[in-house]
């Protein structure tokens, strides 16, 4: 992955920066130029809470070339407390005691490696609290 | 806009082609679909195909097609909208003849999808790649997030979503042109490798190479043709946000619901008078929630419909899938949209052989893109 496509994306990987709507207090995460409630395009920077829950998951037993050696492993889309909701990896969980409705916390992790001489990925996991 | 009529069809077999390449897949299905129709030119073409660039590393796919069926200097167009794209190059061809743009419009889908790409990660560019991707989810994962939010929600069991992939392999023994001729007993679908918890590799459709096409016509080409028989009764379109976590519901495709009620509208029918519907089933959950999304049944009761035999060619109130679906008959993504085209004008013209279903008139096609952020859906009839 080329560093700069990794780069605009770290106000959001590292330290969950949503954008809320002027107009009508919509968040988006990742932040949009378009408000998708009210079509507005003014919006201010707000940091995402890091706890939600867990709505539903499902255990990559076959993953791409990247992740073959992560497998198996836990993604699950996580409801945070503002509301938004993100798709995430379930880490150092029990893949056999996950369920709906676990309470989750965000933590800062390495995702995942781009090859042997690119640039470690950071970003966001969620653990079971 | 003015009537449009399916004059003339042609595929590939589906499967694992070797030793054909991508171009001259697509030129046999081309040229089976102009000697079907018996049209002696076309004015313009659509070529639909999800991600060739990825696939085989060549793009300008009209270009390449159109120079290969010997057709140059007529207008031809790569169409993508992931796996939707097949639907979406019909219905382009459908707007340029309703238009009165031209006459004879080819509308035509492709994929070679076993020449050494890392097909989980090419077909994981129709999902959000920066918010989705990123964190390791493959398209099996994601349809296994809907369907084991789907179990909880209304109750679904294993043995329902296993259900559906033993009728479309019921149905695709019966399909010359499928991957799979083989049936799967209920025990094998749900002993079968795990790929994403809960859906197993005979929950999945599998990966697959073919081309499809299908020759479009006005009516007045059609009717000098004898060939004013399968009217395109309506074309509807409509799109979802590309990333599933974004939508408010995991077991409902708002696409889906969107592009069938314009499809109905469009028709004047309603979903009961559908007697047979080609969805798009890339893993046993998705043709649940689509067959209740197209109002078939009740919202929750798909899986329930499918293991009551609803859906079957035997017992069916509506058949889904005769042709054994992506399930059974194969998943050349690009040119799916087509061939489920082409299934429909096969039993409308009583043409399907051994899956034929007695009588079959009006006929429906859906066809989508990732996760269902693209929904195409076609309704033909049998005058």
């Amino acid at each position: 992955m080329i560093t700069a496509r990794y780069a605009r994306e770290i106000p959001q990987r590292y330290r969950l920066e949503a954008s809320r709507c002027a107009q009508c207090a919509t968040v988006s995460f990742p932040p949009r130029l378009v408000c998708p409630t009210c079509k507005g395009r003014t919006f201010s920077t707000i940091t995402l809470q890091n706890e939600g829950k867990l709505l539903s998951y499902t255990v990559v037993r076959v993953g791409s070339d990247k992740f073959s050696k992560e497998t198996p492993f836990a993604v699950g889309i996580i409801e945070l407390k503002d509301g938004i909701r993100i798709t995430t990896q379930i880490a150092d969980a029990n893949l056999e005691k996950l369920a709906h409705g676990q309470t989750v916390r965000l933590v800062f992790r390495k995702i995942q490696e781009d090859g042997k001489a690119g640039i470690l990925c950071y970003g966001y996991k969620a653990i079971v609290v | 806009m003015r009537d449009a009529y399916v004059i003339g069809a042609g595929m590939t077999k589906f499967g694992e082609l070797w030793s054909n390449s991508i171009r001259d897949m697509f030129v046999e299905a081309a040229l089976k679909a102009i000697d079907d129709a018996g049209v002696d030119h076309i004015d313009s073409m659509y070529v639909g195909a999800m991600s060739s660039g990825l696939f085989v590393q060549q793009e300008h796919l009209g270009a390449l097609m159109a120079d290969y069926l010997g057709v140059v200097p007529m207008p031809a167009t790569h169409v993508e909208s992931a796996c939707a794209s097949g639907g979406v190059s019909f219905r382009q061809a459908f707007l340029e003849v309703a238009s009165g743009a031209s006459d004879i419009v080819l509308a035509g889908g492709v994929e070679k999808m076993t020449d050494g790409a890392d097909v989980t990660d090419a077909l994981a560019t129709a999902a959000d790649q920066e918010y989705e991707v990123y964190h390791g989810i493959t398209f099996p994962g994601l349809y296994a997030i809907m369907a084991r939010a789907h179990m909880q929600e209304f109750g679904t069991t294993r043995e329902q979503l296993a259900a559906v992939a033993v009728k479309n392999h019921r149905n695709g023994s019966k399909n010359p042109n499928a991957q799979f001729r083989s049936e799967v007993t209920l025990e094998q679908v749900i002993r079968s490798t795990m790929v994403a918890d809960p859906l197993r590799l005979l929950d999945c459709s599998p990966v697959s190479d073919g081309a499809a096409a299908v020759i479009v016509a006005s009516e007045a080409v059609a009717k000098k043709l004898g060939k004013q028989r399968i009217r395109v009764a309506a074309s509807a379109q409509a799109s979802d946000t590309l990333a599933l976590h974004s939508r408010k519901s995991l077991t409902t495709l708002n696409a889906v619901v969107a592009a069938a009620q314009k499809a109905y509208k469009m028709a004047g029918k309603k979903p009961s008078d559908i007697q047979i519907a080609e969805v798009h089933d890339c893993f046993t959950i998705a043709e649940v929630i689509v067959s209740e999304d197209l109002g078939f049944f009740e919202k929750g009761k798909g899986g329930e419909a499918a293991a009551n035999g609803l859906t079957s060619l035997e017992t069916g109130k509506i058949r889904v899938n005769t042709s054994g679906g992506l399930k059974s008959k194969g998943h050349p993504v690009g040119a799916t949209g087509i061939a489920q085209i082409i299934e429909l004008y096969e039993q409308l013209n009583g043409k399907a052989g051994a899956r034929q279903v007695e009588n079959a008139r009006i006929g429906l096609a859906e066809n989508m893109g990732g996760t269902g952020a693209s929904c195409v859906i076609h309704i033909l009839e049998a005058l």
